[in-house]
């Protein structure tokens, strides 16, 4: 069992990396931050870095083999990447299944 | 978990045990790579620079746990080569079912998710060269190719429009096709068949080693950054 602390810890740890390589427009590590959309700091290339990467670390520390931008996700109607919490609550669901 | 990447390049060539895979395996282990490969029966292939995947390229499970496997042991994958194909010569109207979903399991599906899973890896870096392998079949629509020569036809498209997608991360991804080369793939093919093709070619003779190993070498050069989505045919075709 993977808790939701426990995964939102892996999103924000990604930020941190991804935050190190940015000058400016450093993303927000807060529950509502948006990562679609019109208001998030992300851009689609951001997207998929924070996506791979939060795939890579799961594998890294909890040993599972998952592939976040999967069929389910992606066919949702309501995109569970809209935020970190809705990314959170989206994966901690999947992963425990 | 920090992983140190090794100081070599590092290249990943798909079905190296036999043809233009394991010739390309010995050429690049000369050339002080880190050299890995796959293909579902074991090689013969040894050297300490070497490591081989026994694997069906299809099984992307398989394939996943080898790409988690060398970013674990290397940290780093500079190169990838999809060479793993098989072929299928038969007239349309005598080509099962079974055989289309082979071929394009093999071809397409299998190099796409190889390319995906390669540029994840490069991503990191920043930089990556990736190069399929198509064939003069497709810019010939050669008769009794229909399913080999098309499902080439899809590698070439997703070569030029990944290119565009992995240039955000400095991922080159072009094509190269070979005119007949010896090897199983074309043992089967009549000599009178091969012989006709040749003559199509502007440069007539067989493609050897050599000639992809030449042009894989010009494709993965540092200096090629600039050089994406192409797809050059051997012999003039
Ligand atoms: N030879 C030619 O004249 C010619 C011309 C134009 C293009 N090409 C292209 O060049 C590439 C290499 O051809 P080749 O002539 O070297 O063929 P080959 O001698 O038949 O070798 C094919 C290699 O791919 C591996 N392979 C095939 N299916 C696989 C699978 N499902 N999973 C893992 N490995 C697999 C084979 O190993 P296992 O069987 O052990 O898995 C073998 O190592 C192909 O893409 C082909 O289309 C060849």
């Amino acid at each position: 069992m993977i808790t939701e602390q426990q995964i939102t810890d892996v999103i924000y740890s990604v930020i941190d990396q991804m935050n190190e390589l940015r000058d400016q427009n450093l993303i927000d590590k807060g529950l509502q931050t948006p990562l679609i959309g019109q208001r998030s700091q992300l851009d689609s290339v951001d997207l998929v870095n924070l996506l791979l990467g939060v795939e890579e670390q799961l594998e890294d520390e909890f040993d599972i083999s998952f592939v976040v931008a999967n069929e389910k996700a992606l066919s949702l109607k309501n995109s569970p990447f809209r935020t970190v919490k809705t990314l959170t609550d989206y994966l901690t669901d999947s992963i425990n299944q | 978990m920090m992983i140190l990447p090794i100081s070599k390049k590092v290249i990943l060539i798909t079905g190296s045990s036999r043809g233009i895979g394991r010739a390309m395996a010995e050429h690049f282990l000369q050339q002080d790579y880190q050299v890995l490969g796959c293909s579902r029966s074991p090689t013969s292939l040894s050297s300490d620079n070497y490591q081989h995947f026994c694997l069906d390229i299809s099984d992307e499970a398989a394939v996943k746990k080898m790409f988690s496997t060398i970013r674990k042991q290397f940290g780093r994958l500079d190169v990838l080569i999809n060479n793993a194909g098989i072929a299928a010569m038969n007239h349309a109207l005598l080509t099962p079912m079974s055989t289309v979903k082979n071929v394009y399991q093999t071809n397409v599906f299998s190099a796409f998710l190889f390319c995906r899973e390669a540029a994840k890896l490069m991503r990191k870096h920043q930089s990556g060269r990736i190069v399929n392998l198509s064939t003069v079949a497709v810019a010939y629509d050669l008769e009794g190719e229909a399913i080999y020569a098309s499902s080439k036809a899809a590698v070439e498209s997703l070569t030029k429009i990944l290119a565009k997608e992995f240039a955000d991360f400095n991922v080159t991804v072009n094509a190269l096709g070979p005119t007949p080369v010896e090897t199983a793939l074309i043992k089967n093919v009549p000599a009178e068949k091969i012989k006709q093709l040749i003559d199509r070619q502007s440069i007539k003779r067989l493609g050897t080693f050599a000639d992809i190993n030449h042009l894989v070498e010009f494709f993965i050069d540092e200096k090629s950054d600039f050089i994406t989505g192409q797809v050059v045919y051997l012999g003039g075709a």
